[in-house]
């Protein structure tokens, strides 16, 4: 059995989903209360990083492989470039280019709240990423280097 | 107010003291957290949210990383002499560091009163503005929007070589050989000893 105790997975399993939900909340709601793209992104990173720990490494590589997260580190970091090149189209160089509607209204500032959620995904992929390089490349490799090269 | 700066401050301080001092590297990492956890409370009690939430939240992924990665690691003490130059110069510059630091910050206003003209136009433009109510984003997406461009660009830049230079599993197959030799030129006679087979492995 991968993983850890079932006292552990148990309560992983319960707070997994509230981890999730609070990253995301982070992330949205960043131009309107404390937070923003980055904490958010880590702490659906953590949420990640606690399932690779509780249930074992296939589990969290069958969810988001090491190809996907580093996708994902391109598509964020791409994302944020290209709204920052659609300012162009109202004037210049990260221009807010979104009509704002009133205050303390979830659309009410623009690019801000795009900006957020790319740098979000960005940094959860990436801190993913960095989380599976450091464990599981140098600790598992000797056995898929030589899976791979008895196939 | 201050005395409980002036206290987690010298609760950082014996953390730091603790994670250099400490034989096991587990225990060293776990007290490297104290540092992170008390600049945290540090800027909860300064009025800084968004720098706590920040900082709480790497501390947690960063001790979690480190004792992931660093358990399974032997331990490695050196107990070889210490350099007396090295100790000496180096003793040197933080004195001169303290003495400049000491110059440079009775320039500055008196703590806690940042009457700077610039943060008061933002507080008072910046709902008007970027229509974000947390000024902070605001200032980091909007005002400050290329800081923070490359901010991410550092990240990502930093991740990619990571991800690179960690990956022991290559990409090429063992079969494929590398076009272009790269490094530092070997001799003649070794490249001639040396066997086709082993360079390629």
């Amino acid at each position: 059995m991968q993983g850890m105790t079932f006292i552990v997975k148990t309560a992983t399993r319960l707070l997994v989903g509230i981890i999730f939900l609070f990253g995301v909340y982070i992330t949205f709601y960043g131009h309107l209360t404390p937070g923003g793209g980055f904490a958010g992104g880590i702490i659906l990173a953590c949420g990640f990083i606690l399932l690779t720990l509780a249930f074992g490494k296939d589990m969290a590589l069958g969810k988001l492989s090491d190809f996907w997260a580093s996708l994902l580190d391109n598509v964020g970091a791409l994302a944020f470039w290209s709204i920052a090149f659609f300012g162009y189209t109202a004037g210049y160089f990260f221009m807010n280019f979104i009509e704002k509607s009133q205050p303390f209204g979830l659309m009410s500032s623009g690019t801000i709240l795009f900006s957020n959620i790319a740098i979000g995904v960005k940094v959860f992929a990436s801190i993913f990423a960095v989380f599976l390089a450091l464990t599981i490349f140098g600790r598992f490799v000797s056995g898929l280097v030589n899976a791979e090269d008895e196939e | 107010m201050l005395f409980l700066f002036y206290s987690l401050l010298v609760f950082c301080i014996i953390g730091s003291i603790i994670a250099i001092e400490a034989r096991n590297i587990l225990a060293s990492v776990i007290s490297t957290g104290v540092v992170g956890m008390g600049l945290s409370i540090m800027f909860l009690f300064l009025g800084a949210p968004d720098i706590a939430i920040v900082q709480v939240v790497v501390e947690i992924i960063v001790l979690i990383i480190l004792i992931r990665s660093t358990v399974s690691i032997d331990n490695t003490a050196i107990t070889g002499h210490r350099d007396t130059f090295a100790i000496l110069s180096s003793l040197i510059f933080f004195g001169l560091f303290l003495v400049f630091g000491f110059m440079a910050f009775r320039g500055l206003p008196p703590f806690g009163e940042p009457l700077m003209t610039i943060s008061s136009q933002y507080l008072q433009n910046s709902v008007n503005d970027t229509g974000a109510s947390n000024v902070i984003m605001g200032i980091l997406l909007d005002y400050r929007a290329y800081d923070t461009l490359g901010e991410a660009t550092v990240i990502f830049t930093a991740i990619l070589g990571s991800f690179v230079v960690l990956r022991i599993r290559g990409k090429k197959k063992k079969e494929e050989a590398d076009k272009v030799r790269v490094g530092i030129p070997i001799s003649k006679e070794l490249e001639a000893s040396k066997k086709p087979e082993e360079v390629v492995g």
